[in-house]
């Protein structure tokens, strides 16, 4: 690959970085799918996001903050020895909408993760990506024991456009999770070429 | 924020919710009980400076310590000497918070200090500004396909 701006040299060269999202309720099993296809165990990181208090009256024009830290766990795609991918487990409460703005800054696209059980814990999520035009796709995580549905069942549940795709797949499965991953990057490939 | 409280998440014998296609709800299924873990500590590592001059580094910003560079211990903090070790491989800033266990924002700002001292080189990720290339997206699927 051609080298970019600040080249340190032929002997060190330096990657650039990509990133994936992958999003979803809690437990759904974000960590688990990054460490299936991760070459690193998933490592976890602390960010300390600053807050803007939202809906409560501000009389005195000073902004009122707080300062919320968040888990976020990551694993590690070396692509070449120019290029690596990371992939980033993202909270998926709607409360931490703040932090997905910040993360999906440059993003190539995004996984949410469906939990049957508890679909509603990724509505935030779809919502977001509808909105802010990421590309993603829908991973159904077909838990032992859970009640199993098919994709246009999921599909219908969440409003989504056709073209979004849905696919079941097993988190802990590298194959699995592979498969997710190229079906969100044909998914991206499609929406750079419209 | 508990809008949904009547909702069971236990009970799918119904089928499934469904997401107003507008809006939806976060149901907050279970707040990450995770310690907040003392704050001033990294902040006195920062030496009391904040965001304001580490806007260029990204969460997944590449760093690595520079070859051939004079490093006068005495100058820098502990964790910057730690940094320097510990990137003597490319590694990104969220990589680098998450071995030395000190938060992205405190790691940014003690990177944007090696960088200006020209201990260490950064390269930036990709961007919306400088957006992916189709031979850059065919190497992500390729290299996925390989896993």
């Amino acid at each position: 690959m051609a080298s970019r701006d600040s080249d340190p040299g032929p002997e060190a060269p330096v990657p650039s970085a990509l990133k994936i999202l992958v999003a979803g309720g809690f437990g759904a099993g974000k960590t688990t799918l990054v460490g299936a296809v991760s070459e690193i165990a998933p490592l976890r990181t602390e960010e300390m996001m600053t807050e803007a208090s939202y809906g409560i009256d501000d009389l005195s024009g000073v902004e009122s903050k707080t300062t919320t830290t968040v888990a976020l766990d990551f694993g590690r795609i070396t692509i070449s020895p120019s290029l690596v991918l990371y992939l980033f487990g993202t909270p998926g409460q709607e409360r931490f909408w703040f932090m997905w703005e910040e993360l999906s800054e440059g993003a190539l696209g995004a996984v949410v993760i469906a939990d049957t059980r508890r679909l509603e814990t990724c509505f935030a999520a779809v919502d977001f990506f509808e909105r802010r035009g990421v590309p993603f796709v829908v991973a159904v995580n077909c838990f032992d024991g859970a009640h199993q549905y098919e994709p246009d069942e999921v599909r219908e549940a969440l409003s989504l456009n056709p073209d979004i795709p849905v696919t079941l797949c097993d988190a802990r499965v590298r194959e699995s999770a592979k498969q997710v991953l190229l079906t969100l990057m044909n998914r991206v490939s499609e929406q750079v070429a419209a | 924020m508990q809008a949904h409280d009547e909702f069971d998440p236990g009970d799918t014998q119904h089928g499934l919710p469904h997401r107003d296609a507008v809006g939806g709800f976060g149901e907050e299924a279970a707040p990450d009980s995770e310690e907040a873990g003392p704050l001033v500590r990294p902040y006195v590592i920062a030496q009391g400076r904040d965001h304001a001059d580490a806007v260029q580094l990204d969460m997944i910003s590449v760093v690595i310590a520079a070859k051939r560079a004079e490093v006068d211990e005495m100058a820098l903090e502990p964790e910057q000497l730690r940094i320097l070790e510990l990137c003597r491989r490319p590694l990104s800033v969220a990589e680098v918070s998450a071995h030395l266990d000190i938060p992205v924002a405190v790691v940014k700002v003690l990177l944007s200090d090696l960088l200006n001292r020209g201990l260490a080189l950064a390269r930036a990720p990709y961007t919306a500004k400088s957006p992916v290339s189709r031979d850059v997206l065919q190497a992500v699927l390729d290299g996925i396909q390989r896993l």
